[in-house]
C-alpha cells in the first residue's frame, strides 16, 4: 500500500502520527469550508439567474424601444444627441471576504444627482421614443451593477470549490490512508524488531549459562 | 474611482453612452480583444460586453475570470439573445457542484 519507502524508526513514526493528526485536522476544516462555500454559492447562484433573466429581458426591450426611437428621426439627429453625455458613472469598489473568497462590492456614484441627466439632448428635434428608451434602459442600470457584481462572486467562487473539494478529496483518499498504512507498517516492524531481539537475548542467556555451568556435560556424566 | 465599459457593435451600445457609462464600439474581433486588454489594464472595474463578441473572444475572457478585478459580464446585443449569459452561469454551476443541478431543467 505504501507508495514510498518509511523508514521503520521511531522517528519516521512520531513524523507520520503528527502528519496524520493534520491530515485529519486539515480534511475536517476543509471539508466545512467547502459545505459553507457551496451553501452561499447556492443562494448567490440563484439570485444571479433571476438577475441575469431580469437584465435580458430588460435590455431587450430597451433595444426595442430604441429601434423604434431611430425609426421616428434621422441617424445623424440621434447620433448628435447621444454624443456628449451629461452624466457620468463611477464606481467604488470594496471587497468582501466569504471563507475566504475576496468577493467584490460595487458601488456607484452618478457624477451628478439629477435623474434628469441621462437625457443628454435638447428635446427640440429627438423624438420622445428616445426619452422612453434611455429611461428604460436607465432603469435596468442598477440591476446590471448587481449582476455584475453577484456573477464574477458567483465565478469566483465556483473555482474556490473546486480547488477545495480537490483538496478533501486528496486528503480523504491519498494522504490519510497513506499515513495510516505507513504508521501500521512501521509499527508491525518495531514490533517484529522487538521480538526479534527478545528471541536473540533469549538465545544468548542460554548460551551464557551453557559456558558458565555446563549444563550438557554434566547431563551427559549422569547419564553415563 | 473606477469606470464602467461597453464593449460591442455600435448598434447594441450606443443607447448606454447616454447614462454615463464609457462605450467602445468595436468592429471586428481582434480590435474587441486589444480594447478589451486595454480595458482590462486601465481603471474599468466592470466591462459589459456583447454575447457575440464575447463568443469570440473566450480566450481572453477566461484570462480575468480568476481576478477579482475587472467583472466581465455578456449583455445580449441588437441582433438577440444567444444564451451565452445564461450558459455562463450554469457553467459556473458545474463547476462548483460538478453537474447542473439547479438549472438544468429549464
Amino acid at each position: 500500500m505504501a507508495s514510498t519507502q518509511v523508514n521503520p524508526t521511531r522517528m519516521e513514526l512520531t513524523k507520520q502520527k503528527k502528519k496524520l493528526v493534520t491530515a485529519v485536522r486539515g480534511h475536517k476544516l476543509l471539508k466545512d469550508k467547502r459545505d459553507e462555500l457551496m451553501r452561499q454559492f447556492l443562494d448567490l447562484v440563484r439570485e444571479n439567474m433571476e438577475l441575469r433573466q431580469k437584465v435580458e429581458a430588460g435590455i431587450r426591450s430597451a433595444n426595442t424601444n430604441f429601434v423604434i426611437a431611430k425609426a421616428g428621426m434621422s441617424e445623424e439627429t440621434l447620433n448628435t444627441a447621444l454624443m456628449a453625455p451629461k452624466q457620468e458613472v463611477y464606481l467604488e469598489t470594496g471587497k468582501k471576504n466569504v471563507m475566504s473568497v475576496d468577493i467584490p462590492v460595487f458601488e456607484y456614484k452618478t457624477r451628478t444627482p439629477d435623474a434628469n441627466d441621462i437625457y443628454s439632448y435638447g428635446f427640440a428635434f429627438t423624438s420622445s421614443d428616445l426619452d422612453g428608451a434611455v429611461k428604460s434602459l436607465e432603469d435596468i442600470l442598477p440591476d446590471m451593477l448587481r449582476l455584475a457584481e453577484v456573477e464574477k462572486a458567483c465565478q469566483l467562487m465556483a473555482s474556490e470549490i473546486e480547488k477545495t473539494r480537490r483538496r478533501v478529496n486528496a486528503l480523504e483518499h491519498v494522504i490519510i490512508p497513506e499515513a495510516q498504512a505507513n504508521i501500521k507498517y512501521i509499527t508491525m516492524k518495531l514490533d517484529e524488531n522487538e521480538r526479534s531481539t527478545q528471541i536473540r537475548l533469549m538465545k544468548v542467556k542460554d548460551m551464557m549459562l551453557e559456558e558458565a555451568h555446563h549444563y550438557k556435560e554434566r547431563e551427559a556424566e549422569r547419564g553415563a | 474611482m473606477y469606470k464602467i465599459a461597453v464593449l460591442g457593435d455600435y448598434n447594441s451600445i450606443y443607447g448606454f453612452a447616454a447614462l454615463g457609462l464609457d462605450t467602445f464600439p468595436v468592429e471586428d474581433p481582434q480590435e474587441g480583444r486589444e480594447k478589451l486588454n486595454r480595458l482590462a489594464a486601465d481603471e474599468y472595474a466592470v466591462i459589459y460586453i456583447t454575447e457575440q463578441l464575447a463568443e469570440q473572444l473566450s480566450a481572453e475572457i477566461s484570462r480575468y475570470s480568476e481576478t477579482l478585478i475587472p467583472a466581465i459580464i455578456q449583455i445580449p446585443g441588437i441582433s438577440g439573445n444567444t444564451g451565452a449569459g445564461i450558459e455562463n452561469v450554469k457553467k459556473s454551476v458545474e463547476t462548483a457542484v460538478g453537474s447542473d443541478i439547479l438549472f438544468s431543467n429549464e
